[in-house]
């Protein structure tokens, strides 16, 4: 479709599903979906953090682009028609979040999240109730030896929100990957054990942008974990704020 | 010639095991034994995990029981904890495994053994499960079904599920509660009361039709092992305990052999052994080794041990159990009489617990790190006494565990009982279903829970093969599922 004649600059039109939409050029088609309560699933995603387009659930397509982007990661252009779900897209989504479960030993029943997973949650909402490819069991070892956080490599999907969110927002960038594809992991510092990170401040953050039970509190036990997602783009906006004297 | 008979599986209990029977040249049984044919492993993959994850992920052992498990390891974490959990806590866990150890009975004693009970051992297989119960005596069945559904209730108001809660948490329990929750399991006990006061009628009337079951069915000499009051708390020491007591061990003529043993030094009057024939380790009294130390835990051995129940509708019926079978004390056959008196304990323990003053205190919980790096939990399940036992590192993270499960305790009895029925009734080179049902009705007597599934109806398949030293098949009996 052509530019409209007219458009004040930094205006852009596109469809979502049919749906006529205007955005700012500078949103992203999540963004723009969501203000049009379009659903479109996200599990690296959090507002308030740079999007990385890790986890491909936000996968939509576009017309006229070849195979399929991140809504999470690709700004909004003129003319732009998208398709939130077709069949293709809810099937990949589907083995997206299967394989998510067999890369590592996700056991809801004895999970600190559980009931406030969103990994879980994605698999009730995507009608998952069996596996069909076969699980992996990584023997995985767990990260205890902060005196109030617990890391559960069993239980992470290396969405890099607690990467993201102690970079970005607190500062400290005490976490990071390591490895690739498979054998990737979060670490604290070198791939020290927690405690001995000098730039980690106990804030929390981390394990409360944590989407499944991979980081959480000690003391929890089962399904005690409700995560209390802090309030990312306000305390963006203060530390904006305090840069800017 | 000599023979093998194997009955695999065995029916109506939970879980999976079989019973091979041996027979000799002249036919009769030479020797038999119980195996329980599943292994779980639970001892080994929860190293490495977090011990507060530990009452949720044991619990997982078995879906009957779940809150037997919740209880013991919470109350190993609590030592863990090394904390001194609030009173209505305590009181709280008491609430739910009382409820927990009268549906669990229920299932027992209704679902799975009234069938042989009411039908008869003979009678015809088809029919010989619940539903057949409930064409021959519908009142009973209908009892059992609403007794088990009163406990399973309880249990859902207090931990939010039937199955699995996940309420019972290190240093207590994660949610007070409520008027409106005491209001409605208080309201749901004058019919649990009615029902035990029509079975206990029914069952001591009928109960003179089963001397021969008494006679023959773990009949024999050996300890019992219970939890007891210690008189520390409100009971009075040697009334029944079913949270938490001292060790107790009498022997077969009801006299005390030890007394007074703190649960958490279990392991230095418990042994177990390991036999080749199963995945059922095989528990034994250390001070007379390994066979000898056999003993029995279960209702029969709690009400062996006490003194009295401490409360008084169900106080009168101990003194009558104990009064009738003065002369047979060790027949196992008494569990189900005593899971009865039990029952009616339960109910008026939950009444009881739940009309005292301090019970809605909103305080259940004692928060801490870990304290301790070692740590026993000990309770009385429906089936005897369950212990667990942890060690973790400074971090809390399990390093070692050990679980005496309460049908493991009774593993040489069971073992004992079988030959000891077999011998009684397995003679004849033709095989009848009847007198195989006996052999398994004697493990039933234990209520053993080998894992998490139930197969309450008597649908489970029964393959029994007479086998020839040579491996012909001489005989072969089937049921299908």
């Amino acid at each position: 479709m052509p530019p409209l004649v007219g458009v004040a600059p930094g205006v852009v039109t596109l469809k979502i599903n049919g749906v006529d939409c205007s955005a700012r050029d500078d949103q992203t088609v999540l963004e723009v979906a969501r203000e049009q309560n379009i659903h479109i699933p996200t599990l690296c995603h959090l507002e308030g953090l740079e999007s990385v387009g890790g986890c491909r659930l936000c996968l939509v397509e576009i017309q006229g682009m070849r195979g399929l982007v991140a809504a999470c990661v690709t700004k909004v252009t003129e003319g732009m028609e998208v398709q939130t779900s077709t069949p293709q897209i809810e099937a990949y989504r589907k083995m997206i979040v299967q394989m998510l479960f067999t890369e590592r030993n996700h056991v809801c029943s004895v999970c600190v999240s559980n009931g406030h997973c969103e990994l879980q949650d994605l698999a009730v909402e995507m009608g998952i109730t069996h596996v069909e490819i076969p699980y992996l069991f990584p023997k995985c070892e767990l990260d205890a030896s902060h005196p109030r956080f617990v890391l559960d490599h069993n239980r992470c999907v290396l969405c890099q929100r607690c990467v993201r969110v102690c970079d970005e927002i607190e500062g400290a960038h005490v976490w990071d990957n390591q490895g690739r594809g498979i054998h990737c992991r979060v670490v604290t510092g070198l791939d020290e054990p927690w405690i001995t990170s000098d730039t980690c401040t106990s804030c929390g953050k981390c394990v409360h942008v944590c989407p499944t039970g991979a980081l959480f509190e000690k003391g929890r036990s089962a399904g005690e974990m409700a995560k209390k997602a802090p309030q990312l783009p306000y305390l963006q906006n203060i530390r904006k704020g305090a840069a800017r004297g | 010639m000599a023979r093998t008979i194997l009955i695999d599986n065995v029916t109506r209990i939970e879980g999976h095991g079989k019973i091979t029977i041996n027979l000799d040249d002249s036919g009769d049984v030479a020797d038999a034994r119980f195996h329980v044919t599943q292994f779980r492993g639970f001892e080994k993959f929860a190293q490495g995990r977090p011990f507060w994850e530990m009452p949720s992920l044991t619990a997982r052992t078995c879906g009957i029981c779940p809150v037997s498990h919740l209880v013991a390891s919470a109350k190993a974490c609590d030592e863990l904890l090394a904390v001194r959990i609030p009173r209505v806590a305590a009181d709280l866990r008491r609430v739910i495994n009382l409820a927990q150890i009268l549906q669990s009975h229920a299932l027992s004693f209704f679902y799975l053994s009234s069938p042989d009970m009411v039908m008869g051992y003979d009678s015809d297989p088809a029919r010989r499960h619940i539903l057949g119960v409930a064409q021959d005596d519908p009142q009973l069945a209908a009892d059992g079904v609403k007794l088990r559904s009163i406990g399973q209730k309880i249990i859902e108001i207090l931990g939010g599920k039937r199955i699995h809660p996940a309420w019972v948490v290190p240093g207590g329990v994660n949610d007070p509660l409520s008027v409106d929750e005491r209001d409605k399991i208080l309201a749901m006990l004058p019919e649990g009361f009615e029902i035990m006061k029509r079975t206990l009628s029914w069952f001591k009337g009928a109960v003179g039709s089963f001397q021969e079951q008494i006679r023959t069915f773990g009949n024999f000499p050996s300890l019992f092992m219970s939890l007891v009051a210690s008189g520390r708390l409100e009971a009075r020491k040697g009334e029944l305990a079913l949270y938490e007591g001292w060790l107790r061990f009498t022997n077969e003529n009801g006299e005390i052999v030890r007394d007074d043993v703190d649960p958490r030094r279990y392991d230095e009057v418990l042994g177990e052994a390991v036999e080749d024939s199963s995945y059922l380790k095989s528990p034994y009294y250390k001070p007379m080794g390994y066979p000898d130390g056999m003993y029995r835990v279960g209702p029969q051995a709690r009400l062996n041990n006490i003194i009295g129940t401490g409360e008084p509708l169900s106080n009168v019926e101990f003194m009558e159990y104990r009064e009738m079978y003065r002369d047979s004390l060790n027949s196992s056959f008494h569990n189900h009489h005593a899971r009865l008196v039990e029952m009616l304990f339960c109910l008026e323990k939950i009444q009881h617990l739940l009309n005292s003053k301090h019970i809605m205190d909103k305080h259940c919980r004692a928060l801490a790190e870990p304290n301790e790096l070692e740590g026993v939990g000990v309770s009385e399940a429906p089936r005897g006494t369950l212990f667990h036992h942890y060690k973790i590192d400074e971090n809390g993270i399990i390093q070692w565990v050990n679980m005496v499960i309460a049908t493991g305790n009774n593993s040489l009895a069971m073992n004992r009982s079988v030959t000891q029925v077999a011998r009684e009734y397995v003679k004849a080179d033709r095989l009848q279903e009847g007198m195989l049902n006996r052999v398994e009705a004697v493990i039933r007597c234990y209520d053993p829970c080998l894992s998490c599934s139930t197969h309450a109806i008597g649908h489970m398949p029964l393959d029994i093969t007479l086998l020839a030293p040579d491996g012909r098949v001489l005989d072969h009996l089937r049921r299908d599922a």
